[in-house]
Protein backbone atom coordinates (compact mmCIF):
# COMPACT_ATOMS: atom_id res chain seq x y z
CA UNK A 1 0.00 0.00 0.00
CA UNK A 2 1.09 2.67 1.08
CA UNK A 3 0.86 5.59 -1.65
CA UNK A 4 1.50 8.61 1.37
CA UNK A 5 3.70 10.28 -0.95
CA UNK A 6 0.68 11.51 -2.65
CA UNK A 7 0.03 13.60 0.17
CA UNK A 8 3.11 15.73 -0.03
CA UNK A 9 2.93 18.86 -2.30
CA UNK A 10 5.36 18.85 -4.97
CA UNK A 11 6.81 21.69 -6.56
CA UNK A 12 5.68 22.33 -10.02
CA UNK A 13 9.38 23.07 -11.64
CA UNK A 14 7.99 22.39 -15.44
CA UNK A 15 8.08 26.29 -16.20
CA UNK A 16 12.03 25.71 -16.03
CA UNK A 17 12.03 22.91 -18.37
CA UNK A 18 11.54 22.93 -22.11
CA UNK A 19 7.42 24.21 -22.47
CA UNK A 20 6.90 22.10 -25.69
CA UNK A 21 8.51 18.99 -23.87
CA UNK A 22 6.02 19.22 -21.10
CA UNK A 23 3.02 20.00 -23.33
CA UNK A 24 4.28 16.62 -25.10
CA UNK A 25 4.54 15.59 -22.38
CA UNK A 26 0.98 15.62 -21.15
CA UNK A 27 -0.40 15.49 -24.71
CA UNK A 28 0.75 11.70 -23.70
CA UNK A 29 -0.82 11.21 -20.55
CA UNK A 30 -4.07 12.37 -21.83
CA UNK A 31 -3.98 10.34 -24.39
CA UNK A 32 -3.80 7.49 -21.61
CA UNK A 33 -0.12 6.38 -23.26
CA UNK A 34 2.26 4.49 -20.92
CA UNK A 35 4.96 6.82 -19.69
CA UNK A 36 8.62 4.09 -20.21
CA UNK A 37 11.70 4.62 -18.57
CA UNK A 38 14.06 5.75 -21.14
CA UNK A 39 11.41 8.24 -22.40
CA UNK A 40 11.65 12.44 -21.40
CA UNK A 41 9.55 13.43 -18.24
CA UNK A 42 9.34 16.20 -16.09
CA UNK A 43 11.97 16.01 -13.21
CA UNK A 44 9.03 16.88 -10.94
CA UNK A 45 7.52 13.66 -12.25
CA UNK A 46 10.53 11.50 -12.00
CA UNK A 47 10.93 13.01 -7.98
CA UNK A 48 7.33 11.90 -7.32
CA UNK A 49 7.47 8.75 -8.25
CA UNK A 50 10.66 7.59 -6.81
CA UNK A 51 9.58 8.85 -4.18
CA UNK A 52 5.94 7.13 -4.18
CA UNK A 53 7.54 3.80 -5.40
CA UNK A 54 10.15 3.49 -3.08
CA UNK A 55 7.97 4.38 0.25
CA UNK A 56 5.91 1.55 -1.45
CA UNK A 57 8.92 -0.17 -1.43
CA UNK A 58 10.04 0.69 1.99
CA UNK A 59 6.54 -0.40 3.26
CA UNK A 60 6.40 -3.66 1.68
CA UNK A 61 10.33 -4.38 3.70
CA UNK A 62 8.73 -2.99 6.93
CA UNK A 63 5.58 -4.75 6.60
CA UNK A 64 7.32 -8.08 7.15
CA UNK A 65 8.33 -7.23 10.72
CA UNK A 66 5.17 -7.36 12.41
CA UNK A 67 3.94 -10.47 10.38
CA UNK A 68 7.18 -11.86 10.47
CA UNK A 69 6.23 -11.83 14.70
CA UNK A 70 4.15 -14.50 14.23
CA UNK A 71 6.16 -16.96 11.75
CA UNK A 72 7.77 -18.78 14.60
CA UNK A 73 4.40 -18.89 16.54
CA UNK A 74 2.00 -19.85 14.21
CA UNK A 75 -0.69 -22.40 15.67
CA UNK A 76 -0.89 -25.19 12.83
CA UNK A 77 1.81 -26.31 9.89
CA UNK A 78 -0.31 -25.18 7.41
CA UNK A 79 -0.89 -22.07 8.93
CA UNK A 80 2.92 -21.43 9.67
CA UNK A 81 3.51 -21.79 5.60
CA UNK A 82 0.56 -19.90 4.84
CA UNK A 83 2.38 -17.22 6.52
CA UNK A 84 5.52 -17.81 5.38
CA UNK A 85 4.77 -17.57 2.03
CA UNK A 86 2.77 -14.47 2.40
CA UNK A 87 5.80 -12.75 4.50
CA UNK A 88 8.41 -13.36 1.83
CA UNK A 89 5.66 -12.27 -1.38
CA UNK A 90 6.02 -9.12 0.36
CA UNK A 91 9.37 -8.93 0.52
CA UNK A 92 9.18 -10.50 -3.34
CA UNK A 93 7.14 -7.03 -3.80
CA UNK A 94 9.41 -4.87 -2.23
CA UNK A 95 12.27 -5.85 -4.95
CA UNK A 96 9.82 -5.98 -7.49
CA UNK A 97 9.03 -1.96 -6.12
CA UNK A 98 13.07 -1.48 -5.92
CA UNK A 99 13.49 -2.55 -9.34
CA UNK A 100 10.60 0.16 -10.57
CA UNK A 101 12.36 3.06 -8.82
CA UNK A 102 15.90 2.26 -9.78
CA UNK A 103 14.42 2.77 -13.15
CA UNK A 104 13.90 6.51 -12.79
CA UNK A 105 17.94 6.59 -11.72
CA UNK A 106 17.93 5.92 -7.90
CA UNK A 107 20.28 3.00 -6.55
CA UNK A 108 18.09 0.23 -4.37
CA UNK A 109 21.15 1.48 -2.04
CA UNK A 110 20.73 5.05 -2.12
CA UNK A 111 16.75 4.38 -1.40
CA UNK A 112 17.03 1.88 1.54
CA UNK A 113 19.75 4.10 3.03
CA UNK A 114 17.65 7.54 3.60
CA UNK A 115 14.59 5.16 4.87
CA UNK A 116 17.41 3.65 7.61
CA UNK A 117 18.42 7.27 7.88
CA UNK A 118 14.62 8.11 8.59
CA UNK A 119 14.33 10.38 5.70
CA UNK A 120 11.71 8.20 3.84
CA UNK A 121 8.52 7.27 5.28
CA UNK A 122 6.99 4.12 5.20
CA UNK A 123 3.30 3.14 5.96
CA UNK A 124 2.53 4.01 9.19
CA UNK A 125 0.27 0.97 9.44
CA UNK A 126 2.92 -1.10 10.43
CA UNK A 127 3.84 0.51 13.51
CA UNK A 128 1.38 -1.58 15.46
CA UNK A 129 2.07 -4.42 17.11
CA UNK A 130 0.84 -7.71 16.73
CA UNK A 131 -0.33 -8.76 19.85
CA UNK A 132 -2.86 -12.24 19.09
CA UNK A 133 -2.61 -14.96 16.21
CA UNK A 134 -5.81 -12.85 15.60
CA UNK A 135 -3.67 -9.86 14.15
CA UNK A 136 -2.55 -11.88 11.55
CA UNK A 137 -6.13 -12.54 10.12
CA UNK A 138 -7.03 -8.99 10.54
CA UNK A 139 -3.77 -7.80 8.87
CA UNK A 140 -4.03 -9.82 5.84
CA UNK A 141 -8.48 -8.93 5.73
CA UNK A 142 -7.68 -5.30 6.13
CA UNK A 143 -4.67 -3.79 5.73
CA UNK A 144 -3.73 -5.78 2.48
CA UNK A 145 -7.52 -4.88 1.38
CA UNK A 146 -7.07 -1.40 2.22
CA UNK A 147 -4.27 -1.80 0.16
CA UNK A 148 -5.59 -3.51 -2.43
CA UNK A 149 -7.86 -0.67 -2.47
CA UNK A 150 -5.39 1.77 -3.27
CA UNK A 151 -3.67 -0.34 -5.64
CA UNK A 152 -5.84 -1.27 -7.89
CA UNK A 153 -6.04 2.23 -9.46
CA UNK A 154 -2.16 1.85 -9.72
CA UNK A 155 -2.49 -0.83 -12.46
CA UNK A 156 -3.38 2.10 -14.44
CA UNK A 157 -0.92 4.53 -13.55
CA UNK A 158 1.14 6.47 -16.24
CA UNK A 159 4.25 5.17 -15.26
CA UNK A 160 4.36 2.02 -17.27
CA UNK A 161 6.93 -0.06 -14.45
CA UNK A 162 5.17 0.93 -11.53
CA UNK A 163 1.55 0.09 -13.46
CA UNK A 164 3.15 -3.25 -14.32
CA UNK A 165 4.66 -3.95 -10.99
CA UNK A 166 0.80 -2.71 -9.24
CA UNK A 167 -0.87 -5.77 -11.61
CA UNK A 168 1.23 -8.78 -9.94
CA UNK A 169 1.64 -7.07 -6.69
CA UNK A 170 -2.41 -6.70 -6.64
CA UNK A 171 -2.83 -10.61 -7.73
CA UNK A 172 -0.86 -11.46 -5.02
CA UNK A 173 -2.47 -8.93 -2.01
CA UNK A 174 -5.74 -10.15 -3.19
CA UNK A 175 -4.60 -13.94 -1.92
CA UNK A 176 -3.57 -12.78 0.76
CA UNK A 177 -6.55 -10.52 1.25
CA UNK A 178 -9.00 -13.83 1.12
CA UNK A 179 -6.59 -15.80 3.54
CA UNK A 180 -6.29 -12.85 6.04
CA UNK A 181 -10.34 -13.10 6.26
CA UNK A 182 -10.48 -16.96 5.87
CA UNK A 183 -8.03 -16.75 9.46
CA UNK A 184 -11.01 -14.51 11.06
CA UNK A 185 -13.84 -16.45 9.82
CA UNK A 186 -12.31 -19.54 11.61
CA UNK A 187 -11.61 -17.88 14.64
CA UNK A 188 -15.23 -16.80 14.11
CA UNK A 189 -16.58 -19.61 14.21
CA UNK A 190 -14.53 -21.27 17.21
CA UNK A 191 -14.38 -20.89 20.44
CA UNK A 192 -15.52 -17.71 22.57
CA UNK A 193 -11.90 -17.17 23.55
CA UNK A 194 -11.28 -16.63 19.61
CA UNK A 195 -14.17 -15.03 18.80
CA UNK A 196 -12.97 -12.11 21.39
CA UNK A 197 -9.65 -12.23 20.10
CA UNK A 198 -10.78 -11.92 16.81
CA UNK A 199 -12.98 -8.73 17.66
CA UNK A 200 -10.32 -7.68 19.87
CA UNK A 201 -8.02 -7.48 17.07
CA UNK A 202 -10.54 -5.54 14.56
CA UNK A 203 -11.34 -2.90 17.77
CA UNK A 204 -7.39 -1.92 17.21
CA UNK A 205 -6.85 -2.31 13.81
CA UNK A 206 -9.72 -0.58 12.28
CA UNK A 207 -8.89 3.12 12.72
CA UNK A 208 -5.29 2.91 12.04
CA UNK A 209 -6.59 1.20 8.85
CA UNK A 210 -9.02 3.79 7.70
CA UNK A 211 -5.88 6.04 8.34
CA UNK A 212 -4.46 4.42 5.88
CA UNK A 213 -6.15 6.19 2.98
CA UNK A 214 -4.42 9.56 4.13
CA UNK A 215 -5.92 12.69 5.66
CA UNK A 216 -9.44 13.69 4.05
CA UNK A 217 -9.57 15.42 1.57
CA UNK A 218 -10.44 19.21 2.70
CA UNK A 219 -7.55 19.02 4.46
CA UNK A 220 -5.23 16.91 2.16
CA UNK A 221 -1.86 19.06 1.49
CA UNK A 222 -1.60 17.37 -1.99
CA UNK A 223 -1.48 19.50 -5.23
CA UNK A 224 -3.09 18.40 -7.88
CA UNK A 225 -0.24 17.53 -10.09
CA UNK A 226 -0.13 13.55 -9.16
CA UNK A 227 -4.05 13.64 -10.63
CA UNK A 228 -3.02 15.80 -14.00
CA UNK A 229 -0.02 13.09 -14.39
CA UNK A 230 -2.69 10.20 -13.55
CA UNK A 231 -0.46 8.73 -11.09
CA UNK A 232 -3.38 8.96 -8.44
CA UNK A 233 -6.89 8.27 -9.78
CA UNK A 234 -9.03 8.81 -7.03
CA UNK A 235 -9.17 11.04 -3.82
CA UNK A 236 -8.31 9.72 -0.75
CA UNK A 237 -12.01 10.07 0.82
CA UNK A 238 -12.81 7.99 -2.19
CA UNK A 239 -11.43 5.35 -1.34
CA UNK A 240 -11.91 5.39 2.34
CA UNK A 241 -15.56 5.48 1.80
CA UNK A 242 -14.74 2.50 -1.17
CA UNK A 243 -13.18 0.09 1.48
CA UNK A 244 -15.38 0.84 4.25
CA UNK A 245 -18.43 -0.24 2.16
CA UNK A 246 -16.96 -3.27 0.88
CA UNK A 247 -15.67 -4.27 4.74
CA UNK A 248 -18.50 -4.05 6.66
CA UNK A 249 -20.86 -6.78 5.30
CA UNK A 250 -17.68 -8.66 5.52
CA UNK A 251 -17.58 -8.17 9.24
CA UNK A 252 -21.48 -8.60 9.50
CA UNK A 253 -21.33 -11.74 7.67
CA UNK A 254 -18.69 -13.15 10.41
CA UNK A 255 -20.75 -11.53 13.32
CA UNK A 256 -17.83 -8.89 14.21
CA UNK A 257 -18.74 -5.52 15.22
CA UNK A 258 -17.06 -2.36 14.05
CA UNK A 259 -16.21 -0.19 16.67
CA UNK A 260 -17.54 2.45 15.51
CA UNK A 261 -21.04 3.21 17.41
CA UNK A 262 -21.58 6.44 15.73
CA UNK A 263 -21.88 3.87 11.78
CA UNK A 264 -24.87 4.63 9.87
CA UNK A 265 -26.18 3.13 6.64
CA UNK A 266 -27.56 6.31 4.38
CA UNK A 267 -30.09 6.32 1.66
CA UNK A 268 -27.57 5.36 -1.38
CA UNK A 269 -26.13 2.50 1.17
CA UNK A 270 -22.85 3.80 1.97
CA UNK A 271 -21.68 3.39 5.37
CA UNK A 272 -20.66 6.54 7.29
CA UNK A 273 -18.18 6.56 9.87
CA UNK A 274 -17.94 8.86 12.79
CA UNK A 275 -15.03 11.33 12.69
CA UNK A 276 -10.90 9.65 12.34
CA UNK A 277 -8.69 11.03 15.05
CA UNK A 278 -5.84 12.06 12.92
CA UNK A 279 -3.78 13.34 16.01
CA UNK A 280 -3.18 10.06 16.60
CA UNK A 281 -2.44 9.85 12.47
CA UNK A 282 0.07 12.78 13.15
CA UNK A 283 1.82 11.47 16.33
CA UNK A 284 2.47 8.09 14.65
CA UNK A 285 3.69 10.02 11.25
CA UNK A 286 5.89 11.82 13.21
CA UNK A 287 7.51 9.02 14.93
CA UNK A 288 5.06 8.06 18.13
CA UNK A 289 3.67 5.50 16.65
CA UNK A 290 3.72 2.12 19.54
CA UNK A 291 6.62 0.71 16.91
CA UNK A 292 8.42 2.99 15.60
CA UNK A 293 11.41 3.13 17.05
CA UNK A 294 11.66 -0.85 17.05
CA UNK A 295 10.63 -1.06 13.28
CA UNK A 296 13.59 1.05 12.44
CA UNK A 297 15.76 -0.35 15.16
CA UNK A 298 15.02 -3.88 13.36
CA UNK A 299 15.76 -2.79 9.69
CA UNK A 300 18.84 -1.12 11.03
CA UNK A 301 19.99 -3.81 12.55
CA UNK A 302 19.29 -6.11 10.07
CA UNK A 303 21.73 -3.76 7.37
CA UNK A 304 24.44 -3.64 9.71
CA UNK A 305 25.16 -7.21 11.08
CA UNK A 306 24.68 -8.15 7.31
CA UNK A 307 27.44 -5.66 5.93
CA UNK A 308 29.89 -7.81 6.09
CA UNK A 309 28.20 -10.34 4.43
CA UNK A 310 27.34 -7.78 1.92
CA UNK A 311 30.91 -6.94 1.68
CA UNK A 312 32.11 -10.60 0.92
CA UNK A 313 29.65 -11.11 -1.74
CA UNK A 314 31.32 -7.95 -3.58
CA UNK A 315 34.89 -8.67 -2.39
CA UNK A 316 34.42 -12.22 -4.08
CA UNK A 317 32.28 -11.03 -7.34
CA UNK A 318 35.48 -8.46 -7.44
CA UNK A 319 38.41 -11.43 -7.15
CA UNK A 320 36.03 -13.59 -10.20
CA UNK A 321 36.47 -11.00 -12.22
CA UNK A 322 40.06 -10.15 -11.89
CA UNK A 323 40.62 -13.86 -11.99
CA UNK A 324 37.92 -14.55 -15.51
CA UNK A 325 40.27 -11.22 -17.38
CA UNK A 326 43.23 -13.14 -16.11
CA UNK A 327 42.38 -16.04 -17.74
CA UNK A 328 41.45 -14.28 -20.73
CA UNK A 329 44.25 -12.87 -20.91
CA UNK A 330 46.30 -15.97 -20.59
CA UNK B 1 -2.46 -23.88 30.97
CA UNK B 2 -0.89 -27.09 30.33
CA UNK B 3 -1.66 -29.75 27.05
CA UNK B 4 -0.42 -33.04 27.85
CA UNK B 5 1.87 -34.53 25.18
CA UNK B 6 0.95 -36.91 22.94
CA UNK B 7 1.80 -40.68 22.87
CA UNK B 8 3.21 -42.07 19.74
CA UNK B 9 4.09 -45.69 19.01
CA UNK B 10 7.04 -45.72 17.76
CA UNK B 11 7.81 -48.48 15.42
CA UNK B 12 10.60 -48.40 13.60
CA UNK B 13 9.10 -47.04 10.28
CA UNK B 14 6.76 -44.29 12.12
CA UNK B 15 10.30 -43.53 14.47
CA UNK B 16 12.20 -43.46 11.09
CA UNK B 17 9.59 -40.85 9.60
CA UNK B 18 9.22 -38.94 12.33
CA UNK B 19 12.44 -38.18 12.64
CA UNK B 20 13.28 -37.28 9.43
CA UNK B 21 10.48 -35.09 9.78
CA UNK B 22 11.95 -33.32 12.99
CA UNK B 23 14.63 -32.85 11.00
CA UNK B 24 12.94 -31.19 8.38
CA UNK B 25 10.65 -28.99 10.44
CA UNK B 26 13.55 -27.91 13.08
CA UNK B 27 15.63 -26.67 10.32
CA UNK B 28 12.88 -24.89 8.26
CA UNK B 29 11.53 -22.89 11.44
CA UNK B 30 15.37 -22.11 12.61
CA UNK B 31 15.63 -20.44 8.66
CA UNK B 32 12.25 -19.01 8.93
CA UNK B 33 13.52 -17.21 11.94
CA UNK B 34 15.81 -14.73 9.55
CA UNK B 35 12.27 -13.65 7.53
CA UNK B 36 12.70 -10.01 7.78
CA UNK B 37 15.82 -9.95 9.37
CA UNK B 38 18.81 -11.22 6.79
CA UNK B 39 21.69 -9.80 5.70
CA UNK B 40 19.46 -9.24 2.06
CA UNK B 41 16.13 -8.84 0.53
CA UNK B 42 17.35 -11.95 -2.00
CA UNK B 43 18.53 -13.65 1.09
CA UNK B 44 15.49 -13.14 2.88
CA UNK B 45 13.62 -14.85 -0.36
CA UNK B 46 15.92 -17.46 -0.07
CA UNK B 47 15.82 -18.65 3.23
CA UNK B 48 12.20 -18.48 3.32
CA UNK B 49 11.69 -20.27 0.55
CA UNK B 50 14.24 -23.41 1.53
CA UNK B 51 12.70 -23.03 4.94
CA UNK B 52 8.82 -23.11 3.35
CA UNK B 53 10.78 -26.73 1.35
CA UNK B 54 11.56 -28.27 4.88
CA UNK B 55 8.53 -27.56 6.18
CA UNK B 56 6.61 -28.91 3.31
CA UNK B 57 8.68 -32.32 3.60
CA UNK B 58 7.69 -31.92 7.33
CA UNK B 59 3.98 -31.98 6.83
CA UNK B 60 4.48 -34.84 4.15
CA UNK B 61 6.52 -36.71 6.73
CA UNK B 62 4.55 -36.31 9.76
CA UNK B 63 1.45 -37.13 7.56
CA UNK B 64 2.88 -40.22 6.61
CA UNK B 65 3.93 -41.40 10.16
CA UNK B 66 0.83 -40.55 11.18
CA UNK B 67 -0.98 -42.72 8.97
CA UNK B 68 1.40 -45.71 9.49
CA UNK B 69 1.13 -45.03 13.03
CA UNK B 70 -3.28 -45.84 12.43
CA UNK B 71 -4.09 -43.77 15.77
CA UNK B 72 -5.61 -40.76 16.42
CA UNK B 73 -2.35 -38.33 15.69
CA UNK B 74 -2.15 -36.09 12.62
CA UNK B 75 0.93 -33.54 11.13
CA UNK B 76 0.20 -30.66 13.74
CA UNK B 77 -0.49 -33.37 16.96
CA UNK B 78 3.16 -34.67 15.82
CA UNK B 79 4.66 -30.87 15.79
CA UNK B 80 3.17 -29.38 18.32
CA UNK B 81 2.65 -31.88 21.46
CA UNK B 82 5.67 -33.96 21.31
CA UNK B 83 8.04 -32.48 24.21
CA UNK B 84 11.69 -31.63 23.74
CA UNK B 85 12.69 -35.34 24.64
CA UNK B 86 10.20 -37.22 22.27
CA UNK B 87 11.67 -35.12 19.31
CA UNK B 88 14.03 -37.16 17.26
CA UNK B 89 15.72 -34.45 15.34
CA UNK B 90 19.39 -34.51 14.48
CA UNK B 91 21.20 -31.67 17.11
CA UNK B 92 22.88 -30.24 14.18
CA UNK B 93 19.71 -28.41 12.72
CA UNK B 94 18.34 -27.22 16.11
CA UNK B 95 21.73 -25.17 16.57
CA UNK B 96 20.80 -21.75 16.80
CA UNK B 97 21.79 -19.24 13.66
CA UNK B 98 24.12 -17.46 15.20
CA UNK B 99 25.89 -15.49 12.28
CA UNK B 100 25.11 -15.75 8.38
CA UNK B 101 27.83 -18.08 8.19
CA UNK B 102 26.64 -19.85 10.78
CA UNK B 103 23.18 -20.82 9.21
CA UNK B 104 25.02 -21.10 5.89
CA UNK B 105 27.35 -24.14 7.02
CA UNK B 106 24.82 -25.77 9.08
CA UNK B 107 22.76 -25.77 5.72
CA UNK B 108 26.04 -26.67 3.84
CA UNK B 109 26.38 -29.70 6.02
CA UNK B 110 22.17 -30.39 6.14
CA UNK B 111 21.79 -30.15 2.48
CA UNK B 112 24.67 -31.57 1.18
CA UNK B 113 23.62 -34.86 3.17
CA UNK B 114 19.96 -34.64 2.09
CA UNK B 115 21.11 -34.32 -1.57
CA UNK B 116 22.81 -37.45 -1.21
CA UNK B 117 20.29 -39.03 1.24
CA UNK B 118 16.85 -38.58 -1.19
CA UNK B 119 18.32 -39.30 -4.45
CA UNK B 120 19.04 -42.31 -2.85
CA UNK B 121 16.06 -43.17 -1.38
CA UNK B 122 13.71 -42.61 -4.71
CA UNK B 123 14.35 -46.19 -4.58
CA UNK B 124 12.36 -46.90 -1.40
CA UNK B 125 10.54 -50.46 -2.03
CA UNK B 126 8.16 -48.01 0.24
CA UNK B 127 5.81 -45.85 -2.42
CA UNK B 128 4.79 -43.35 -0.05
CA UNK B 129 8.92 -42.50 1.04
CA UNK B 130 10.03 -42.89 -2.33
CA UNK B 131 7.50 -40.19 -3.78
CA UNK B 132 8.66 -37.97 -0.66
CA UNK B 133 11.93 -38.36 -1.40
CA UNK B 134 11.49 -37.68 -5.50
CA UNK B 135 10.47 -34.50 -4.24
CA UNK B 136 12.86 -33.89 -1.65
CA UNK B 137 15.92 -34.73 -3.64
CA UNK B 138 14.87 -31.76 -6.28
CA UNK B 139 14.89 -28.83 -3.40
CA UNK B 140 17.57 -30.56 -1.23
CA UNK B 141 19.81 -29.84 -4.48
CA UNK B 142 18.63 -26.33 -4.88
CA UNK B 143 19.31 -26.18 -1.37
CA UNK B 144 22.45 -27.13 -2.04
CA UNK B 145 23.55 -24.77 -4.43
CA UNK B 146 22.89 -21.99 -2.63
CA UNK B 147 24.64 -22.77 0.88
CA UNK B 148 27.69 -24.26 -1.44
CA UNK B 149 28.02 -21.04 -3.33
CA UNK B 150 27.71 -19.16 -0.51
CA UNK B 151 30.43 -20.96 1.29
CA UNK B 152 32.82 -20.00 -1.79
CA UNK B 153 31.57 -16.35 -1.41
CA UNK B 154 32.25 -16.18 2.13
CA UNK B 155 35.33 -18.00 2.59
CA UNK B 156 37.06 -16.89 -0.55
CA UNK B 157 35.31 -13.39 0.32
CA UNK B 158 37.15 -10.74 2.70
CA UNK B 159 39.06 -11.69 5.63
CA UNK B 160 35.94 -11.09 8.22
CA UNK B 161 34.08 -13.63 5.99
CA UNK B 162 36.60 -16.11 6.10
CA UNK B 163 37.00 -16.10 9.68
CA UNK B 164 33.52 -16.23 10.30
CA UNK B 165 32.88 -19.39 7.67
CA UNK B 166 36.12 -21.22 9.18
CA UNK B 167 34.47 -20.56 13.15
CA UNK B 168 31.10 -21.87 11.56
CA UNK B 169 32.84 -24.87 10.47
CA UNK B 170 34.66 -25.74 13.45
CA UNK B 171 31.76 -25.31 15.47
CA UNK B 172 29.02 -26.94 13.79
CA UNK B 173 31.60 -29.94 12.65
CA UNK B 174 30.91 -32.06 15.71
CA UNK B 175 27.46 -32.26 14.85
CA UNK B 176 27.76 -34.10 11.21
CA UNK B 177 28.66 -37.60 12.56
CA UNK B 178 24.66 -37.84 13.46
CA UNK B 179 23.48 -38.16 9.85
CA UNK B 180 24.63 -41.31 9.43
CA UNK B 181 24.61 -43.17 12.50
CA UNK B 182 21.35 -45.85 12.87
CA UNK B 183 19.66 -48.10 15.48
CA UNK B 184 18.85 -51.52 15.62
CA UNK B 185 14.70 -50.62 14.08
CA UNK B 186 16.13 -48.48 11.46
CA UNK B 187 18.97 -51.65 10.04
CA UNK B 188 15.90 -53.36 9.98
CA UNK B 189 14.29 -51.23 7.50
CA UNK B 190 17.82 -50.98 5.50
CA UNK B 191 17.70 -54.77 5.61
CA UNK B 192 14.21 -55.12 4.09
CA UNK B 193 14.86 -51.97 1.25
CA UNK B 194 12.40 -49.62 2.73
CA UNK B 195 15.17 -47.15 3.50
CA UNK B 196 19.01 -46.54 2.74
CA UNK B 197 21.59 -47.03 5.14
CA UNK B 198 22.33 -43.13 5.48
CA UNK B 199 26.40 -44.46 5.88
CA UNK B 200 26.58 -45.31 2.46
CA UNK B 201 26.06 -41.63 1.06
CA UNK B 202 28.96 -40.43 3.70
CA UNK B 203 32.03 -40.38 1.36
CA UNK B 204 30.06 -38.35 -1.78
CA UNK B 205 29.16 -36.69 1.28
CA UNK B 206 32.73 -35.79 2.55
CA UNK B 207 33.99 -35.11 -1.63
CA UNK B 208 31.02 -32.32 -1.69
CA UNK B 209 32.43 -31.17 1.42
CA UNK B 210 36.16 -31.28 0.32
CA UNK B 211 35.52 -29.69 -2.84
CA UNK B 212 33.62 -26.86 -2.07
CA UNK B 213 35.67 -26.15 1.15
CA UNK B 214 38.74 -26.49 -1.15
CA UNK B 215 37.48 -23.73 -3.47
CA UNK B 216 36.28 -21.63 -0.67
CA UNK B 217 39.77 -21.61 0.70
CA UNK B 218 38.31 -23.01 3.90
CA UNK B 219 39.28 -26.23 6.07
CA UNK B 220 37.93 -29.52 7.25
CA UNK B 221 38.61 -30.01 10.84
CA UNK B 222 40.29 -33.22 11.18
CA UNK B 223 39.16 -33.83 15.04
CA UNK B 224 36.35 -37.30 14.70
CA UNK B 225 34.84 -36.56 17.76
CA UNK B 226 31.49 -36.30 17.19
CA UNK B 227 28.39 -35.13 19.54
CA UNK B 228 24.90 -37.92 19.62
CA UNK B 229 21.65 -38.04 21.10
CA UNK B 230 19.22 -36.24 18.92
CA UNK B 231 17.86 -39.34 17.57
CA UNK B 232 17.12 -40.62 21.14
CA UNK B 233 15.77 -37.34 22.67
CA UNK B 234 19.08 -36.23 24.04
CA UNK B 235 19.17 -33.03 22.46
CA UNK B 236 21.09 -29.26 23.52
CA UNK B 237 19.66 -27.04 25.56
CA UNK B 238 18.36 -24.62 22.39
CA UNK B 239 16.03 -27.20 21.47
CA UNK B 240 13.56 -26.61 24.31
CA UNK B 241 13.18 -23.03 23.61
CA UNK B 242 12.62 -23.19 20.03
CA UNK B 243 9.92 -25.79 20.85
CA UNK B 244 8.35 -23.20 23.93
CA UNK B 245 7.82 -21.02 20.96
CA UNK B 246 6.79 -23.23 18.23
CA UNK B 247 3.92 -24.74 20.47
CA UNK B 248 2.88 -21.98 22.49
CA UNK B 249 -0.54 -21.34 20.67
CA UNK B 250 -1.53 -25.18 20.79
CA UNK B 251 -0.32 -25.42 24.36
CA UNK B 252 -2.03 -22.36 25.44
CA UNK B 253 -5.66 -22.98 23.20
CA UNK B 254 -5.72 -26.76 23.52
CA UNK B 255 -7.54 -28.16 21.13
CA UNK B 256 -9.15 -25.63 19.05
CA UNK B 257 -9.30 -25.31 15.20
CA UNK B 258 -6.82 -22.24 14.15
Amino acid sequence: MYTQALNMAETDDRGLEDAGKAAQFQARIDAEERIEPNDWMPAAYRRTLTRQISQHAHSEIVGMLPEGNWITRAPTLRRKAALLAKVQDECGHGLYLYAAAETLGSSREELVDAMLAGKAKYSSIFNYPTLTWADIGTIGWLVDGAAIMNQIPLCRCSYGPYARAMIRVCKEESFHQRQGYEIMLTLCRGSEEQKAMAQDALNRWWWPVLMMFGPPDATSQHSDTSTKWKIKRFSNDELRQKFVDATVPQAQYIGLTIPDPGMTQDADGHWRYSEIDWTEFKQVLAGNGPCNRDRMAARRKAHDEGAWVREAAAAYAAKRARRQTAQAAE
Amino acid sequence: MAVANIQVSETPLVLYALRRADDALILGHRLSEWCGHAPMLEEDMALSNIALDLIGQARELYSYAAKVEGKDNDEDKLAYLRDVRQYRNLLLVEQPNGDFAQTLVRQFFYSAFADLYWRAMMNSRDATLAAIAAKSEKESAYHLRHASEWIIRLGDGTDESHARAQAAIDHLWAFTGEMFTVDDGERALIHADIVIDPGSVRGRWLTTLSDVTREATLKLPQNDWMQQGGRAGRHSEHLGHLLSELQSMQRTFPGLTW
